[in-house]
């Protein structure tokens, strides 16, 4: 039986214990000519841009590994905190877990000063984990909130630093959703126009970016509304099938049918007890 | 590894014994951590270890100090001498503290982290043997 030495202090967190076998075993494998597998390739399209009265958020729904689509429709903008909301890049699992945490913090942290949360105070809250962790948590996010002082929209990287931008883009379709707003941004647009750069900015993602892909999503925050618009645009839509293939029924004729009728006649019944020991 | 950055950390860092723990027979597990060498006990095996193993203490540290240039050297010593009681109220040693005053004191139960989520102690499915710990405490071991 495994026990516990007896001065070892117990220690939450992440755990290193696997870190020195990893590298033996590696550095053992390339001897012998093998690879040990590597962490595979994210793709992404993020973006936001400020508006006349509030934030609009966008993203793709394309979840990538490598080569590999894995998921078609994948949700990647993630809840805060009623007035905040957040689109991730990078490890999925760490976005998703990063946003988790966070909300939890700024809910305890509504709970105690009973205010609806800053959007600085998330993002200071994100900055200061991610960059605890020294970019091993790899995290891109964009980070867009209303909250007293009006309308705020941030950029954080995976190391801690942040951005806080009137327009920003993330992910490996940055550049494609940049060069659109760049080309169409103005300050104070109206709720529809933004939305309508932001889808484009999106497509302009998924149509030049291999790792970006399917829908839009949107997230467009005001003052005390949030309107979470999924799908809010099918960019790829998948053909229709102009003809039906398939045979209507009696196609093919009956010319002869039997039925045989099995007569059979009960013997006994009685119930037995299962041996359930 | 790249082992250049590491000088600045494991001089400021309080020395952590164990990067190449024992195995539970008390030899060294050898599938787990290698062939036991002096740079296997010394240097971290990821980047992170140091920092995370460092992280409560230094931060303390730099409160300590900051709270100390701010109200003068009795703001820390008195914060201490809390810290200090309150560390003392623990149950048996086999069994887990729930800590709650010293993490009202540091602000630790007004958020979640990782440490909260992941090998969360309270949650261990070993325990210690209890005559043994409870001895080792007392000195009688």
């Amino acid at each position: 039986m495994a026990t516990l030495s007896v001065n070892r202090a117990p220690f939450g967190g992440f755990s290193f214990e696997n870190c020195k076998r990893n590298a033996v075993l590696e550095a053992d494998s390339t001897k012998l000519g093998c690879s040990v597998p590597a962490a595979r390739k994210t793709g992404t399209t993020i973006c936001g841009i400020v508006f006349k009265d509030g934030i609009v958020l966008g993203a793709d729904t394309r979840a990538t590994e490598g080569m590999i689509v894995a998921d078609k429709n994948c949700s990647k903008i993630h809840y805060i905190s009623p007035n905040i909301y957040c689109c991730g890049a990078g490890t999925a699992a760490d976005t998703e877990m990063t946003t988790q945490i966070i909300s939890s913090n700024l809910e305890l942290h509504g709970l105690s000063t009973g205010r609806l949360p800053r959007v600085a105070t998330a993002n200071r809250m994100l900055k200061q984990m991610l960059f605890r962790y020294q970019g091993y948590i790899g995290a891109a996010l964009v980070l867009g909130g209303v909250d007293c002082m009006g309308p705020h929209l941030y950029s954080i990287y995976p190391h801690g630093s942040t951005d806080k931008l009137p327009y920003v883009t993330m992910g490996s379709g940055s550049l494609a959703a940049m060069a659109v707003f760049e080309d169409r941004y103005k300050p104070d647009m109206e709720e529809e126009e933004a939305k309508r750069l932001v889808r484009d900015a999106i497509a302009g993602g998924i149509f030049n970016d291999l790792g970006s892909g399917s829908n839009i999503d949107l997230c467009v925050i005001t003052k005390g509304n949030v309107d979470y618009i999924r799908p809010h645009d099918e960019a790829n839509k998948k053909g229709v099938r102009t003809g039906d293939y398939k045979y209507k029924r009696g196609t093919t004729g009956v010319l002869t049918k039997v039925v045989t009728p099995l007569n059979l006649d009960t013997v006994g019944e009685h119930v037995q007890t299962m041996d359930t020991s | 590894m790249d082992t250049r950055g590491l000088r600045s950390q494991l001089k400021d860092s309080v020395p952590v014994a164990g990067f190449c723990p024992h195995g539970s027979y008390g030899v060294q597990d050898a599938l787990r951590s290698g062939f036991s060498s002096v740079k296997n006990e010394i240097l971290p095996s990821h980047p992170l270890e140091l920092s995370e193993k460092n992280f409560q203490v230094n931060q303390e540290k730099m409160n300590f100090a900051t709270i100390r240039n701010i109200q003068g050297l009795h703001a820390p010593l008195k914060l201490q001498m809390e810290y200090r009681a309150a560390r003392q109220i623990q149950r048996l040693p086999f069994l887990q503290s729930s800590n709650l005053a010293l993490d009202t004191l540091r602000n630790s139960d007004e958020s979640i982290g990782f440490e909260d989520i992941l090998n969360d102690p309270a949650q261990s499915e070993m325990m210690g043997e209890p005559h043994m710990m409870m001895e080792y405490q007392l000195g009688i071991l």
